[in-house]
C-alpha cells in the first residue's frame, strides 16, 4: 500500500516535469533564445516588444498575471527593468520566480558587462552601476547566455535535460558559424565613426570595432536636448561622424535633426528580435543590422 | 623537433644507395612530423585556451567590487522623496472645508499660502529572508512633524497567488489611495478622496490578496484591521474595527492599450468618532458619531501610448466613483451638559476624472474635474443645527503642466478652480517640486 503511494506521489511530482516550460522572456532576444533551446518543449511569453523602451515598462496588470503562471523568468538584469520587474514580480505572487530562486535567470550574469561607471552618481544620468545592460547586440554574449540558460531550463525540466544540452550544440554550431559570417561581412564597418541616440550599441561597436563619436542623449537615460544636440553638431564639424545610429523605438526627431544639418544618414537599427520587419529571429537581426549599417556606410 | 629533423636530413643524406628502402622511410618520416606538428598544434591551441580562460577569469574578477566593508552589504534599499509648493490662494485656507459633508479630520484642503515644504518621505525597503519583505516609509510634514505611513511586512513564497500584508500600508481599495503623494498627477488628493477617506486611508492590520491563474488580470483582496482612521474611529475594543473586501481586473487591449478596474467595499464601525463645527448660532460644539460607515468605490484607469511605448507620448485617464453610507447615532455637545442623541443617516457619493496627456517627452498637461454629491443627510432632531451640514455640492476643476528633466525630478505649475465651499469660489495656482533621490523606486500601473 505504502509503495503504491508512495508510486503515486513520484507520479505527481514528475507531471509538472512533462509539461511545457513556461517563460517570462522581458525582452524578445531572450524569448528567442528559450525557444532555439527548448524548441517545443516551452512557451515564452515576451513582455515586451522591439518597439518598446525596455526601461521604461509599466508593470501593467498583464504582465502580472502572465509572471504568476511562469515557471522560468528570464530577463537581461544589470537593473535594465528595475523600474517595473520587481513590482511585477511581487504582484505576481509566484514564489518559484523570485530573485534568488531557479526560476529567476538574469542574462547580464553569464557575459563581462562593459561600461561600469567608476562613479555612480545620477548628475550622470541614469548609469547603470553593474554596467551597460543592452548586451545583446554582441552575438557572442547570446551564446555565452545561451549555454547559461540551457543549464538552467534543464535544472528545472531534468526530463528534457538531454533535449536542451542538444538543442544548445546544434544552436552554438550554426549560430558560430553565423558570427564568423557576419565577422567577414562587417570588415568594412571597422573604425568607423558614428553618433548614437542612447547607449544601446555599444556591444555591437565592441563586437565590430566600430567607433562611437557623440551621443545624442546628454547622459544616459535624459532626452535629447536642443542645446547638447546643438554642442553635437558642432563637435562633429572637428570629428565627422558617418551616420547616426537609433535603437527603432527611439523617437526619431533628434537624430534626423542632427543627420540633416551634418549630411549624413541617420539609421534606425533594431535593438532587437522583431525592431524592423526583417529582425524576425536572432539571425536575421544580426543579417539586417549588418545590411543596414553596410547600406549606409555605401550611401556617401 | 629540429634535432629530428637534423637527424633525418643526416639519415637520408647518408644512405643514398638504400634508395628503394629510403623511399619507405620518408613516407614514414614524413607522417611522423606530421604527427607531431599536429600534435604540437593541439598544444598551443589548448595553451591559448587557458590563456584566454585566465585572462576571462581575471577580467570577471576585476569587475567584482571588493566586499570591503561586510556590515553594510545587507542594507535596504533607501529612497527619499523631497517636495515643496508656492501656493497662491485667493482664499483664506483655514476656512477650508467640504461644505455639506461631514469633517474627516484629515489632510483637507489645499497647501498653505506662499512657499512651503511638501511631505518629504524616506523609505527603506528590504527582503528580510527568503520569505518576507520589509518596507518602512517615514513622512516629515512641514510642521516637523513625523508619522509612520506605512511599516508592514508583505509575503514572498505563498504559494497559489496569495500575498500577506500585515502591519500599517495604505489600503488596497480604489485605485489612488494606494499611491504615494509623489506618485499623484496632481498636487493634491481628489475631493472625494479628502471627504469620504480623508485624503488617503492608511490601515493597521492584515491584508490577504489572491491572484488568479489566469491570462486576464483578476486579483481579489481581503484587508480586516483596527479601523482607527477616518471613516472609523479609535475604539479601544478588541477585535476588528474595519474590513474591507475588493477585486481587480485589468489587462492590455492590443499593443498600445491597458486598463485596470476596480471595485471596493470598506466597512469601519467607529465608536466616538468626534468633529467640531459651529452651530446655527456660532457656538462651537462636539458632535460625536457612532455607528457604522460603509463605502463602495469603483475605479477605472485606462492607459495608451503607442505601441506600448510611453517614452515620447502617452495618455492616461482615471476615474473614481465613491458612495458612502453611514448609519448610527449623533451627540450633539454643546459643552456642560447641554448634550442632544438622535439618529444619523447619510447616503453620499463623489466622483473624479482626470486625464494626462504626455504631448513630447519631459512635458505633460492634465485635466480633472472633482465633484461631491450632498444625496440624503438625516440627523434628526439635530440636523437643523449643523449648518456645515446642510446640503450642498462641492465641486472643482483643475489644470496642470509638468516638466520632468529626468525619470527623477518634475516640476508642476497647477491651477485650480475650487468651490468646496458653499458661495465661495477659491482661485488657486500651485507650483510644485517633486524630487526622487536614491533606489530607483518602481511605480505600480
Amino acid at each position: 500500500m505504502l509503495k503504491k503511494l508512495f508510486a503515486f506521489c513520484l507520479l505527481l511530482l514528475a507531471l509538472p516535469a512533462q509539461a511545457a516550460l513556461e517563460v517570462f522572456a522581458c525582452e524578445p532576444e531572450w524569448a528567442a533564445l528559450a525557444r532555439e533551446i527548448g524548441g517545443d518543449q516551452v512557451h515564452a511569453y515576451e513582455a515586451t516588444t522591439a518597439l518598446q523602451d525596455p526601461h521604461r515598462i509599466q508593470a501593467r496588470p498583464s504582465l502580472i498575471a502572465r509572471a504568476r503562471a511562469a515557471d522560468l523568468v528570464v530577463c537581461t538584469g544589470a537593473d535594465l527593468e528595475v523600474g517595473w520587474l520587481p513590482l511585477v514580480l511581487r504582484q505576481a505572487a509566484n514564489p518559484k520566480v523570485q530573485p534568488g530562486r531557479r526560476g529567476y535567470f538574469e542574462a547580464a550574469t553569464a557575459v563581462r558587462l562593459l561600461e561600469v561607471p567608476l562613479r555612480v552618481d545620477r548628475a550622470e544620468g541614469d548609469v547603470h552601476p553593474a554596467g551597460n545592460p543592452h548586451i545583446q547586440l554582441d552575438p557572442r554574449n547570446l551564446l555565452r547566455v545561451a549555454e547559461a540558460l540551457a543549464a538552467r531550463m534543464g535544472e528545472l525540466d531534468p526530463a528534457n535535460e538531454a533535449r536542451y544540452r542538444a538543442r544548445l550544440e546544434d544552436f552554438r554550431g550554426r549560430f558560430q558559424a553565423a558570427i564568423a559570417r557576419w565577422e567577414k561581412q562587417a570588415a568594412p564597418l571597422r573604425n568607423m565613426p558614428v553618433v548614437v541616440h542612447h547607449k544601446v550599441f555599444e556591444y555591437l561597436f565592441h563586437w565590430l570595432g566600430l567607433k562611437e563619436v557623440a551621443v545624442l542623449e546628454p547622459k544616459p537615460g535624459i532626452e535629447p536636448s536642443a542645446a547638447h544636440l546643438a554642442a553635437v553638431l558642432e563637435a562633429l564639424r572637428r570629428e565627422p561622424a558617418r551616420m547616426v545610429l537609433r535603437a527603432s523605438y527611439q523617437d526619431e526627431r533628434a537624430s534626423v535633426w542632427l543627420a540633416e544639418r551634418a549630411g549624413i544618414p541617420a539609421v534606425a537599427l533594431p535593438a532587437t528580435v522583431g525592431g524592423t520587419p526583417q529582425a524576425r529571429d536572432l539571425y536575421t537581426l544580426f543579417d539586417d543590422i549588418l545590411n543596414r549599417l553596410l547600406a549606409a556606410q555605401a550611401a556617401r | 623537433m629540429f634535432l629530428r629533423h637534423c637527424i633525418a636530413g643526416g639519415l637520408l643524406a647518408a644512405l643514398p644507395a638504400f634508395a628503394w628502402a629510403a623511399d619507405a622511410d620518408i613516407a614514414a618520416l614524413r607522417a611522423e612530423i606530421e604527427a607531431l606538428r599536429s600534435q604540437y598544434e593541439a598544444r598551443i591551441a589548448a595553451l591559448e585556451a587557458k590563456l584566454a580562460q585566465a585572462e576571462r577569469e581575471r577580467a570577471s574578477v576585476g569587475a567584482q567590487p571588493s566586499p570591503s566593508n561586510t556590515a553594510t552589504a545587507f542594507n535596504p534599499a533607501i529612497s527619499l522623496i523631497l517636495s515643496g509648493t508656492y501656493a497662491n490662494l485667493q482664499r483664506d485656507p483655514a476656512s477650508c472645508r467640504l461644505d455639506g459633508f461631514v469633517p474627516s479630520g484629515g489632510e483637507v484642503g489645499p497647501p498653505p499660502r506662499s512657499f512651503s515644504l511638501g511631505e518629504s518621505e524616506l523609505v527603506l525597503a528590504a527582503n528580510i529572508d527568503p520569505y518576507l519583505r520589509g518596507e518602512f516609509m517615514l513622512a516629515a510634514a512641514p510642521d516637523n512633524s513625523i508619522a509612520v505611513e506605512n511599516a508592514y511586512l508583505q509575503t514572498l513564497a505563498l504559494p497559489k497567488g496569495f500575498t500577506l500584508k500585515a502591519g500599517r500600508f495604505y489600503s488596497g481599495i480604489g485605485y489612488i489611495n494606494e499611491q504615494h503623494a509623489h506618485a499623484w498627477d496632481f498636487v493634491d488628493a481628489p475631493l472625494a478622496q479628502q471627504a469620504f477617506l480623508g485624503g488617503q486611508y492608511a490601515q493597521d492590520g492584515v491584508q490577504l490578496k489572491w491572484l488568479a491563474p489566469t491570462e486576464t488580470f483578476l486579483e481579489l483582496g481581503a484587508e480586516v484591521g483596527r479601523g482607527q482612521n477616518f471613516p472609523g474611529a479609535e475604539r479601544n475594543k478588541n477585535g476588528v474595527g474595519a474590513w474591507s473586501l475588493g477585486a481587480r481586473i485589468g489587462g492590455d487591449v492590443g499593443v498600445s492599450h491597458a486598463w485596470l478596474a476596480g471595485l471596493s467595499y470598506l466597512q469601519t464601525r467607529p465608536r466616538d468618532r468626534q468633529f467640531q463645527t459651529d452651530d446655527a448660532s456660532g457656538n462651537l460644539v462636539t458632535n460625536t458619531f457612532a455607528g457604522r460607515s460603509n463605502l463602495w468605490l469603483a475605479s477605472l484607469v485606462w492607459k495608451w501610448a503607442p505601441a506600448g511605448n510611453p517614452s515620447v507620448r502617452h495618455f492616461k485617464f482615471q476615474s473614481e466613483y465613491y458612495r458612502a453610507g453611514s448609519e448610527g447615532s449623533l451627540t450633539y455637545d454643546l459643552g456642560g451638559s447641554n448634550e442632544f442623541t438622535d439618529g444619523f443617516r447619510s447616503v453620499q457619493s463623489g466622483w473624479y476624472a482626470q486625464g494626462v496627456y504626455q504631448f513630447m517627452p519631459r512635458w505633460r498637461v492634465g485635466l480633472r474635474y472633482d465633484r461631491l454629491h450632498a444625496g440624503t443627510l438625516d440627523a434628526g432632531a439635530n440636523t437643523g443645527q449643523l449648518p456645515l451640514l446642510a446640503a450642498y455640492d462641492p465641486h472643482r476643476a483643475s489644470m496642470m503642466v509638468d516638466y520632468s528633466p529626468s525619470e527623477y525630478s518634475r516640476f508642476r505649475l497647477q491651477f485650480s478652480r475650487d468651490a468646496a465651499r458653499r458661495d465661495v469660489t477659491d482661485n488657486q495656482v500651485f507650483l510644485q517640486y517633486v524630487l526622487s533621490l536614491g533606489a530607483h523606486g518602481a511605480h505600480a500601473f
